[in-house]
């Protein structure tokens, strides 16, 4: 195994420069200016992460280290709408917020219609308008101090999606937040940072979707923050299709207050690699969380997904189902670490991952990480990495099925299982149409 | 006399290295229902699966003409194109899968097969709503996934109606009456009768006399240990029932 060695902070060259120049040149009040110092000054201390830590094992990211870090000052305005057709859900009637190069296009976005109690807008105008709930929640969930990149990204901090919905509000639409990276010479690198704010018993439904236009490499260094409320009902889907010489990392951090609900899916198609961190933090009784996600890769990508369930308190449910599908001499990394605190007594977590390997040179590496320190609680994990199921395979044959036909049908209800799970139709069409062709692909390659 | 549909001959068959069946010879031809009894382990199943062309059940003698052709020959789906359908005992899981859609993907393959069009999901709907009235299988189930969660006898029903649907020239059912109430029992013993013709015939393996009160079969053949050791008529069934396996198996014991 190659390991890269820890940088110093001269090593980090080009990004240091750029994070320091950015945070003494960018403008924004004064709470604001110090969150991206402190971005600086843990990105110094962090480095990016080598393979000599325990979380980042699998996944060398020298190919990141190694890119020129060009970052947009502002969105690319030769982008069109005719552009973006491909990534449109097919009957789409809740609204598009589109960033482009990780800034707001607002040209290529249609908002939503005003809502009383919903704010659905970027990160820069809500900033602009001194919106108080982004001071009082912006890098108070996702810490700069995780690793590199989320400090990386702190730094950074200038646009994405804000979020908001007053307490009892029920967003009439869901929300596609469609994040395109343009790699070329003006850009290639691209640090949104996202927030969303639901307050008691409020419910939304929110989609996060990254592509790409061209194929040149490019690096997407996402922070999505997101504050549930108690009684709250949240839908957060991350769909991640960028084309296949992309870096991506991302990371999901939500707080769920007492009584909340919170679904989340990680869909995983594309980037040479993703590398994707779900944390959920569970600080009242009562919560119900699902983790739901997907990845199906092939060639030489690699799809990482870290993810926590933090059972903080009792009385709480986490369920987690994580699908691959790999093919070519794909990599596949799971680790779902479910951390039982003291007191959270009665807590019902369940964790499966399952992985479909196409070729005997695709490997996985799936590894459940449980840290329980309650009594009285109900823990659950399995993980299987193999073949198709021989006996449903021959089931399929026997009613007339051609084998190949009948792999081609187990390997999609092996997506769909997880694809089912995302309440907004619209979304299961795309991916659906996705997904087909990329199954096709990865099936035909092999 | 009719041609056989089916001509087993010395069928001799393994899994994986271990010899079950041994010597079986049977012959079945359209019009007649054929029962087949015996204990557990005796290599019912094991019939069911090296007839439908399973994967690890290696025919090590003995030969099998289906319809005028070799069936050791043809895979597993071009055995069932053909017309041979096994319900199996314990029927499989395909989560993910819709009912109707699975079927459907079968049925037109099956079709395609015999240079005949596909069917579209609509005009496919109403074949599949007609079968569902002949078993009185409730709608919900279409939109299930194949058998996934469906109770002991939904499976067994789901297996009827896909036969139903799939219109077999030679159905080998597989204790499909276990796992039924009595109620189910006889509507699916029913519905098998009524898919009878006398050009399709139907092997119907099962450990109880009740479920041939229904299917009435021409013939009730008693394997044991891989062999066929006891022939007759519908009365064996009752024999059997009444004298379990012991007696014969005291003649033909190893
Ligand atoms: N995969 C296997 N490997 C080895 N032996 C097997 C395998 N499957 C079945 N057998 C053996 O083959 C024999 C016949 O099994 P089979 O399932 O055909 O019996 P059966 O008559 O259908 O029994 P039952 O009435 O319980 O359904 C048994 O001794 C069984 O243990
Ligand atoms: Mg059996």
């Amino acid at each position: 195994m190659t390991q890269t060695k820890i940088k110093s902070a001269a090593d980090l060259g080009a990004h240091l420069a750029a994070c320091e120049s950015f945070a003494a040149s960018a403008t924004g009040p004064e709470w604001l200016r110090t969150l991206r110092c402190n971005g600086v000054t843990h990105f110094t201390e962090l480095g990016f992460p080598t393979t000599k830590l325990e979380d980042w094992i699998y996944t060398p990211v020298t190919g990141i280290t190694k890119l020129a870090f060009r970052l947009a000052a502002t969105a690319d305005a030769t982008v069109t709408a005719e552009q973006l057709a491909p990534f449109a859900f097919p009957g789409w009637t809740g609204s598009r917020l589109v960033f482009v190069n990780g800034h707001f296009a607002p040209a290529l976005s249609s908002l939503p219609a005003p809502q009383q109690g919903v704010t659905i807008t970027n990160l820069a105008a809500a900033l602009a308008s001194g919106d108080k709930l982004v001071e009082a929640h912006l890098a108070h969930h996702a810490s700069v101090d995780g690793s590199g990149f989320s400090a990386l990204n702190t730094a950074f901090i200038a646009d994405g999606a804000f979020i908001a919905l007053a307490p009892n509000a029920v967003a009439a639409e869901p929300v596609h937040l469609l994040f395109v990276s343009v790699p070329g010479n003006a850009a290639n690198t691209a640090q949104p940072r996202n927030l969303i704010v639901a307050g008691a018993n409020s419910s939304a439904k929110i989609v996060e979707h990254y592509v790409s236009l061209g194929g040149a490499a490019h690096f997407t260094n996402a922070v999505t923050e997101i504050v549930v409320g108690e009684g709250a009902n949240i839908e957060h889907a991350k769909f991640q299709e960028e084309n296949l010489e992309a870096f991506h990392i991302a990371t999901v951090q939500a707080t769920l207050a007492r009584d909340s609900r919170f679904l989340s899916h990680s869909i995983s198609t594309g980037a040479r690699l993703a590398r994707h961190n779900i944390n959920l933090v569970m600080t009242g009784q009562g919560v119900d969380c699902v983790m739901n996600g997907l990845y199906a890769v092939g060639g030489k990508q690699l799809v990482d997904h870290h993810t926590i369930a933090d059972h903080a308190q009792p009385h709480c449910g986490s369920h987690e189902f994580y699908h691959g599908i790999l093919g070519g001499n794909s990599r596949g990394v799971f680790n779902g670490k479910i951390f039982v605190r003291k007191d959270a007594q009665k807590t019902d977590a369940k964790q499966t991952s399952r992985n479909l390997l196409l070729t005997d040179t695709a490997t996985v590496n799936s590894k459940p990480q449980l840290e329980i320190l309650a009594d009285d609680v109900k823990c659950t994990h399995g993980a299987t990495v193999g073949q198709l199921n021989d006996e449903a395979l021959f089931y399929c044959r026997t009613r007339g099925i051609a084998e190949v036909n009948a792999r081609r049908l187990l390997t999609h209800a092996f997506a769909s299982e997880i694809v089912n799970r995302i309440t907004v139709e619209p979304v299961r069409e795309h991916l659906e149409q996705v997904l087909w062709a990329r199954l096709e692909e990865l099936i035909e390659k092999k | 006399m009719n041609p056989p549909l089916i001509e087993i001959t010395n069928l001799s068959a393994g899994i994986n290295g271990k010899q079950i069946l041994k010597g079986i010879n049977l012959t079945v031809r359209p019009g007649e229902v054929h029962a087949i009894m015996g204990p557990n382990g005796s290599g019912k199943s094991t019939l069911g699966y090296v007839l439908a062309g399973r994967k690890g059940y290696d025919v090590t003698g003995g030969s099998v003409t289906y319809d005028g052709k070799d069936l050791i020959e043809l895979s597993p789906e071009d055995r069932a194109r053909e017309g041979l359908f096994l319900a199996f005992q314990y029927p499989v899981e395909i989560p993910g899968v819709n009912n109707t859609y699975f079927l459907r993907a079968a049925y037109n393959e099956q079709r395609k097969h015999r240079k005949q069009e596909e069917v579209d999901a609509v005009d496919f709907l109403a074949i599949v709503r007609q079968k569902m009235k002949l078993l009185e299988l409730p709608e919900a189930m279409l939109k299930r996934a194949v058998n996934e969660g469906f109770s002991g006898g939904e499976k067994k029903r789901n297996e009827i109606f896909q036969m139903a649907v799939l219109d077999p020239k030679l159905a080998i059912l597989d204790e499909t009456d276990s796992g039924l109430d009595i109620d189910a029992l006889r509507i699916v013993a029913e519905g098998v009768n009524k898919l009878k013709r006398p050009d399709n015939a139907t092997i119907v393996i099962t450990h109880y006399q009740r479920l041939l009160n229904y299917i009435v079969p021409d013939f009730v053949h008693v394997l044991f240990d891989g062999r066929l050791i006891k022939s007759g008529g519908k009365e064996l069934a009752l024999e059997l029932e009444e004298k379990g396996y012991d007696w014969l198996i005291g003649k033909n014991g190893k």
